[in-house]
């Protein structure tokens, strides 16, 4: 996919003005900062050419409206309704009235331009600070028109940063289980849509089950377990050739596989003769290794980002609790000591959480909690949900929830559904069929 | 100082505590092995504790051979019931010594889905290990699990989960 993504930065300014405006993102965010996206201002006959390969009348206006959406959706940001704006998008971009916006209370301004230049796309946006009447930023992209969504994405990457002093996470995938049918025969596919939920496409036909679908660091590769002839085995993707071989030559089912932080190797469960270990296979040399070694059930690793630690789900003390080792197995610390079943623990990108999901007296909790297993935090609770994924840049979770079905056992749903770190900003995740097992990609732009 | 006093006293007291409620735990233990659990667990209706009883969902591999055995929340553990299950289904397959079958374990909706995976897996095995210490060989019986993936009863309830709780026998050939 990134082959087909020819993007060149033109033009950086920094301001050397300290911003004035902030975004506190470590607090729940009750008042979101009102933001004015202009619609990105083009000349007649770009939009003509535009309107020709893309068919899209104004894809000014439809760039803003991607940035607009990722804003509102972030939760942090609350862009203003356009047709309370006062000065037209081509003289905004130039220099705006900071009067007229500000009259409108918004304290942030977006405005930009979009030209077709030698074939190609070319934008340029600038952010501005309406209080202090200042430029805060202003870049230029060129890349193919088909990129235009992209390109919506990336600039909400910029303006996040600028405004929270973190990275964004607008500019990534999402790879999910598409499901279907009664929940006794559920058909379920890979599919894959950018984080807003455009661009859906399934990757498998739904022949064979399939689950629990992961990135590779670069986003370029899944690995995921398929029941490819009824032998449940751990499945390397590549998702833009579309080839797919079988990871390892296993004597039995593989499955809860995710990639190493470096790429190059998979770590998985094989289970055999009722016990399941934890082993990895280097992707290079196609080595082996023993991680774990207990009767019991160990399932479910993750890596710490800097690669030295997993944390993993045992049921060693008799029920499923979280726990970590280093990263060649040894130095098994229990980290879950709450009330209640803890699973699926996945180690933030940030490296200073775990997030979790929760069983506790017949309600299921997605919960996150220092990699000690200090510092727990609930963030939601309902019927059942499962399975939290970071967002890149560790201030979000993506995870699936399903419905309790009713008397005739009907009424079931998967659903994906996103919650922020603080607990808020709890949203769901539009796809085109039922849907679970969610893993969301690194930046893409990176 | 007079907090660190009362502290010792407590922990001692605690020991002791401890080690009564350790042996009372013990003889509860051996009178409910005796009393085969029938004094502890509830019967209800097409349950045993959490463990289902009923033939709703039992399909025969011959007549008088159950296909199925079923499991209590997070167990792998063969109930009486399933013991006598497994013993029909040995007695089956040594008649039939040309038939292999697949262990189809599985797990209710309410867990996560990678452990409900190696749960199902070490439930189909509870059931191989045991037809296994009943003559049947290894290389007749393969193992499957589909973890949470296929319940046979699609209710959100403790009766439909007490249903999916199990491991099938199903014939390969």
């Amino acid at each position: 996919m990134n082959k087909y993504l020819t993007l060149f930065l033109i033009l950086f300014i920094p301001t050397k003005s300290l911003a004035l405006i902030e975004v506190d993102i470590t607090r729940g965010n009750l008042n979101p900062l009102p933001i004015a996206v202009s619609p990105l201002s083009i000349d007649n006959e770009s939009k003509q050419n535009f309107e020709k390969i893309l068919r899209k009348k104004n894809i000014g206006l439809e760039i803003s409206s991607v940035i607009e959406n990722n804003l509102k959706i972030s939760g942090l940001f609350n862009p203003l309704n356009k047709d309370a704006f006062l000065q037209a998008p081509d003289i905004a971009n130039l220099k705006p009235r900071f009067e007229d916006w500000n009259l409108i209370k918004a304290q942030a301004l977006i405005t930009g331009k979009v030209s077709f230049v030698n074939e190609k796309l070319r934008v340029e946006f600038r952010l501005w600070d309406v209080l202090a009447g200042k430029e805060m930023m202003a870049l230029a992209f060129t890349t193919v028109p088909n990129n235009w969504r992209r390109v919506g994405h990336i600039i909400t990457d910029k303006v996040y940063e600028r405004l929270t002093g973190e990275k964004g996470y607008f500019d990534t995938r999402i790879i999910y289980v598409a499901e279907e049918g009664p929940k006794t025969k559920r058909i379920k596919k890979l599919a894959i849509m950018d984080q807003d939920g455009a661009n859906n496409k399934f990757l498998t036909l739904g022949n064979e089950l399939v689950l629990t679908p992961r990135f590779n660091p670069t986003s370029q590769m899944v690995t995921y377990l398929s029941y490819f002839r009824n032998l449940p085995r751990v499945y390397l993707l590549d998702i833009e050739t579309g080839i797919q071989e079988v990871v390892g030559d296993f004597p039995g089912m593989t499955f809860a596989p995710r990639f190493s932080p470096d790429g190059k190797k998979i770590i998985m469960s094989f289970a055999k003769d009722g016990n399941s270990e934890i082993y990895t296979m280097d992707l290079e040399n196609r080595i082996v290794e023993k991680i774990t070694n207990h009767p019991s059930i160990d399932t479910s690793p993750s890596y710490s980002p800097d690669g030295k630690y997993i944390c993993f789900n045992s049921d060693r003390s008799g029920y499923q609790q979280i726990y970590v080792m280093k990263s060649d197995g040894s130095n098994v610390k229990r980290i879950s000591f709450g009330k209640g079943l803890y699973g699926t623990p996945v180690w933030s990108p940030r490296g200073d959480l775990i997030a979790f999901t929760k069983l506790h007296k017949g309600k299921f909790y997605i919960g996150v909690m220092r990699t000690d297993g200090k510092g727990e935090r609930l963030l939601t609770e309902n019927f059942y949900q499962e399975a939290p994924s970071w967002s890149p840049n560790g201030r979000v979770l993506i995870f699936y929830r399903e419905t309790k079905t009713d008397t005739k056992g009907e009424g079931f749903s998967a659903k994906l559904w996103s919650i922020d770190l603080t607990g808020y900003n709890e949203r769901l995740v539009n796809t085109p069929t039922d849907a679970s097992d969610p893993s969301w990609s690194s930046l893409l732009s990176n | 100082m007079k907090k660190l006093i009362i502290r010792n006293i407590d922990q001692g007291a605690l020991m002791k505590l401890n080690k009564i409620l350790k042996n009372a735990f013990l003889v509860t233990l051996a009178c409910l092995a005796l009393s085969a659990c029938a004094t502890s667990k509830k019967t209800t209706g097409q349950m045993q504790g959490d463990v289902y009883t009923g033939t709703d969902t039992v399909e025969y591999l011959a007549s008088g051979v159950p296909d199925r055995v079923f499991f209590a929340t997070n167990e792998s553990v063969l109930t009486t019931a399933s013991r006598e299950t497994l013993r029909k289904q040995a007695a089956w397959l040594r008649k039939n010594s040309d038939i292999t079958i697949v262990l189809e374990g599985h797990a209710d909706e309410r867990g996560t889905r990678e452990y409900n995976l190696a749960l199902g897996e070490r439930r189909a095995n509870a059931a191989k290990d045991y037809l296994m210490t009943y003559g049947i060989s290894s290389d007749r019986i393969s193992v499957l699990s589909y973890g949470k993936e296929r319940p046979v009863d699609s209710g959100s309830n403790p009766l439909s989960w007490s249903k999916n709780r199990r491991s099938v026998s199903v014939k390969a050939n």
